[in-house]
């Protein structure tokens, strides 16, 4: 196993290890605002940018493991 | 298909300081900026069209800063640094979709190696644009909350021997728990540094992961494949916007908050105000 094998398999684990938690996470954002709207259809335009907001801090968790791939 | 680098690339020099392309894009939204301002020119008291273009803009922002701070003094203290913000990454992540961006430059040597250097790049897929931002907004909150509660209350919410002093009035139970409240202190100064990396990774992430996305998408097929990609950059780089400037104007509010046990509230104000109706 010389080292750049070694570097690309860790990238790789890096960011498949990296993205489940996260990935995890926006589901449940996503499945709890729908069932919200689900309940009650008008509340859909108050939902959506909470939803987008919780999303995007879901998913820097995933983009910090990127950097990590993208910098090794 | 060469992947950009993580770091910018430096493409001229100016009295020895490497000038890099993503600093360039920056000077860009600076000047789109400035001669903003300058279109203004003289207010008048009765807006009419580019000026009234603007204020629709400036109200709009300044009503969704107060839905967080409560007040309209802390807001209007606030809007200067957090709209700033906000309509800086804005424009600068939407410039980074330029046709051109990315894919116009010279061939140089780069690390050692032969490699396009493009023009320009969007300025925050540029690690030192996002930091410098990030610090900039965290020491931003300390010297409000240093001002807003005076330099004992503000040092105490992190090194808090004063709650050590008046809890020896109260028994020792109650000291116990100031020395609880003491460790607590000092992890929340760990929490500050934490602050600044979150923030800077996550928009120096999304932005320069958009970059090496939409380059390989244009290295697969340069046609109608990548547009629904620049679309989704579009909106990432509007909601990285959003998001940074919402938690610097979390952070502001919470620091200068009077009683130091809102900070659970303060995300979740921040969130559920953004979504109000606009009245």
């Amino acid at each position: 196993m010389t080292p750049e094998m070694i570097i690309t398999v860790i990238k790789g684990f890096t960011m498949a290890i990296g993205g489940i938690a996260p990935a995890i996470g926006i589901g449940i954002i996503g499945f709890k605002a729908m069932d919200a709207i689900g309940r009650n259809p008008e509340a859909a335009g108050k939902l959506f940018v909470p939803m987008l907001l919780g999303m995007a801090f879901a998913e820097a968790i995933a983009i910090y493991s990127l950097v990590i791939a993208f910098t090794l | 298909m060469i992947i950009p680098p993580a770091a910018a690339e430096p493409i001229f020099e100016i009295g020895g300081i490497a000038i890099t392309n993503a600093l360039v894009n920056g000077w860009i939204a600076v000047a789109f900026f400035a001669i903003l301002a300058l279109a203004l020119g003289r207010m008048q008291m009765i807006p009419r069209g580019f000026q009234n273009f603007m204020e629709v803009i400036v109200d709009f922002l300044l009503k969704e800063i107060q839905k967080v701070t409560g007040d309209e003094k802390r807001a209007r203290a606030f809007f200067p640094i957090v709209a700033g913000i906000f309509l800086f990454l804005l424009f600068s992540n939407w410039l980074g979709q330029l046709p051109g961006t990315g894919t116009i430059g010279v061939y140089g040597v780069h690390h050692g190696e032969v490699a396009l250097l493009p023009l320009l790049r969007p300025a925050a897929s540029d690690l030192n644009l996002t930091i410098a931002m990030a610090a900039f907004a965290v020491l931003a909150s300390h010297l409000f909350g240093l001002r807003a509660l005076g330099f004992v209350s503000h040092v105490s919410k992190f090194i808090n021997i004063r709650g050590i002093f008046q809890a020896f009035k109260k028994g020792p139970i109650a000291v116990l728990v100031a020395i609880v409240e003491f460790g607590i202190g000092l992890i929340e100064l760990v929490g500050e540094v934490a602050k600044v990396m979150s923030l800077s990774l996550r928009l120096f992430g999304n932005i320069f992961a958009g970059e090496v996305l939409i380059t390989v998408m244009l290295g697969l097929f340069s046609f109608i494949v990548p547009i629904p990609f620049m679309l989704l950059e579009l909106l990432v780089g509007a909601v990285q916007a959003t998001v940074f400037a919402m938690l610097t104007l979390a952070y502001l509010t919470v620091a200068t908050d009077e009683h130091g046990h809102e900070e659970e509230h303060a995300d979740d104000h921040a969130s559920e105000h953004a979504t109000e109706p606009a009245h």
